[in-house]
């Protein structure tokens, strides 16, 4: 009896991995992405028409706005994801869990891990390669460097202010202040931009600097950038001026304290060259001329 | 021999905060020169060393001083109110009604803001307030002494429903958002100006002022609530004043600086495993030791991993925690 049990585990086993084995050599028709980038990416590589489910948080490019919603990386709705018949999933490298819940009824998972623009150019080319777009992936990744390379050279030889990337801050004062650290695509583009991190030796994605802490590493430029659109102009000035008690701060001193808006600056995908070229702007106005 | 015994552990626990007060703007991750600092001759935009001194430092500890000693008082009248040991300034939901008040100005984006207020402490006062505001119409009855059961039980179910009500608000919001409120529980004293702490002052200078009537009464109210009425105490009247005044305290400390934890409940329990049980010394010795305690656990949080900084709740516990034990078993 166990003998028997033993065999059919073996074969069922050996039929799970032959129909992922056959799967993985197929283009996948229908995706589900849970990683609002990733979802841009589909799109950006052509394979848009391919993708049926979405996360709760995409709302680029606009073509997303008809397609379901099926949760994120808290959330995600597995019994509505398995409605949609996908054959490839896409989830954040973190939902282990999710993930082996897919794979073990033979649906393929892309797991999204977050990094670099190395990482970013990574995940185009894959991500293109399981949807049957290897060429549109290798052409939009080959964009990318063109535009990230002729930034560089339109700043380079160009003195390199230290700059202050801040992604978050409470409103109308100088508390909670996130700031983009000395690793991650954010730091990367700066730097491409032609800026100088004042993190760039703190080894993570964001840092929480207290005011001292910002008063001693005294940036030429900060730069606060947020993902949604610009709010009223009075509004604006009120948030710009909560800078103004940094006095001895270089960057507030010479009024150099920029507050940008929209979500291709925050969005690890393709429009990180865009991202990077509004930087270079900012930080060079002079070399756009 | 009260006022003997009052007067000279007041003036030994004034030296200690005063002491900590004056050092700990000296002490930071950069170092300072203060004879340059004072030095009026720069223009203040060009002088870091006074921005440091006067921008990221003194409205910080002050901020410190404030919030442990409001919490510290507070923590001290509630356990009196109570008649629990157990008993802090968050047990009766005013934090938690802060919280979920901050939370929805973070997840909201709400740039409502009322003079020196910015939106993230005026929601958070509002949502103190309005919990307190719930528990004292749950509490009370016209004329008649509170329950101190219905206001224990009355405030834990306000926090849990409160504490409910903030998991779903960022449940919905997104991750920076989540994150963002996760940090501002944390509690955090760098509030980077002056504005905020004048702005808290008047809540705190009248809810310090109810306490100083509140020690003779309180005493009596600690031995039974029927003994002290026959000792000539208006029980039902102490009690509100008790718990408004505590409420008080503790909304303008979580609004400052956000819910602090462990301030509240050691610093009165320290004390009195040092000056005894009589509130006449307790509370004031309470309020300074409260003020001394957090600005040293805030000076800890901010040198001992510079650059970066340990949020200084995680501080007052691993530091306040310890020691508490160790008092605990030595006079025991």
């Amino acid at each position: 009896m166990a003998a028997r049990q033993k065999k059919l585990i073996a074969l069922a086993a050996l039929l799970c991995l032959s129909f992922a084995s056959h799967a993985s050599a197929q283009v996948a028709r229908r995706v589900v992405s849970l990683v609002p980038n990733v979802t841009e990416i589909l799109f950006a590589v052509g394979a848009g028409a391919q993708v049926v489910g979405i996360s709760s948080y995409d709302d680029f490019p606009p073509e997303t706005k008809s397609l379901p919603r099926v949760g994120a990386l808290l959330d995600p709705d597995t019994e509505r994801i398995f409605s949609l018949r996908p054959d490839l999933v896409i989830v954040y490298g973190s939902q282990g869990e999710l993930e082996s819940q897919f794979t073990r009824t033979g649906i393929r998972v892309y797991p999204y891990r977050h990094g670099g623009i190395d990482d970013v150019l990574q995940a185009i080319r894959d991500v293109a390669r399981l949807t049957g777009h290897t060429a549109d992936g290798d052409r939009v990744v080959r964009g990318m460097q063109k535009q990230f390379a002729a930034i560089r050279q339109r700043v380079g030889g160009r003195p390199r202010p230290k700059t202050m990337v801040v992604i978050g801050r409470d409103a109308g004062e100088l508390r909670g202040v996130y700031a983009s650290g000395g690793v991650g695509f954010l730091h990367e583009v700066l730097e491409i931009a032609g800026g100088d991190d004042v993190f760039a030796d703190q080894k993570r994605e964001a840092v929480q600097p207290s005011n001292e802490t910002m008063i001693v590493r005294a940036p030429q430029v900060i730069i606060e950038v947020h993902a949604g659109d610009p709010p009223a102009s009075q509004v604006l000035e009120k948030e710009r001026a909560a800078w103004n008690q940094l006095a001895s701060v270089p960057a507030v001193r010479n009024n150099r304290v920029h507050l940008l808006y929209g979500g291709y600056l925050l969005a690890a995908g393709p429009r990180l060259g865009q991202a990077a070229d509004t930087l270079a702007r900012v930080l060079h106005p002079e070399a756009f001329k | 021999m009260v006022r003997a015994r009052l007067t000279s552990v007041v003036c030994a626990y004034g030296a200690l905060a005063l002491g900590a007060c004056l050092a700990a703007p000296l002490i930071g991750s950069t170092h300072i020169s203060l004879a340059r600092a004072f030095d009026r001759s720069v223009p203040f935009a060009d002088n870091v060393d006074a921005q440091i001194f006067f921008v990221a430092r003194m409205p910080r500890v002050l901020t410190g001083a404030i919030v442990g000693s409001t919490l510290a008082a507070a923590g001290v009248v509630m356990q009196a109110l109570l008649g629990n040991p157990l008993a802090t300034p968050f047990t009766l939901g005013v934090s938690t009604g802060a919280a979920l008040g901050a939370v929805l100005a973070i997840t909201f984006g709400s740039s409502l803001a009322v003079g020196v207020l910015a939106s993230v402490p005026l929601a958070s006062l509002a949502g103190a307030v309005v919990a307190s505001a719930i528990v004292y119409a749950l509490a009370t009855r016209p004329g008649r002494p509170i329950s101190t059961m219905v206001l224990l039980l009355a405030g834990v179910t306000l926090n849990a429903f409160f504490s409910a009500l903030i998991l779903f608000v960022q449940y919905a919001a997104d991750f920076t958002q989540a994150y963002r409120t996760i940090r501002w529980l944390m509690g955090d004293l760098d509030v980077g100006s002056f504005a905020p702490i004048v702005a808290s002052l008047p809540m705190v200078l009248l809810s310090l002022g109810i306490f100083a009537f509140l020690p003779r009464p309180l005493n009596l109210l600690s031995v039974g609530a029927d003994t002290a009425a026959t000792r000539g105490v208006d029980v039902g009247r102490t009690q509100r004043l008790a718990f408004l005044s505590a409420s008080l305290a503790t909304a303008a400390a979580v609004s400052l600086a956000g819910p602090i934890g462990f301030v509240g409940i050691v610093v009165p329990h320290l004390v009195r495993l040092m000056v005894g049980v009589d509130h006449r010394v307790v509370l004031p010795a309470s309020a300074l030791f409260g003020a001394a305690f957090l600005v040293g656990c805030d000076l800890v949080a901010r040198t001992v991993l510079a650059p970066v900084e340990v949020p200084v709740g995680v501080v007052t516990a691993m530091v306040g925690g310890p020691f508490f034990l160790w008092l605990l078993v030595r006079k025991s």
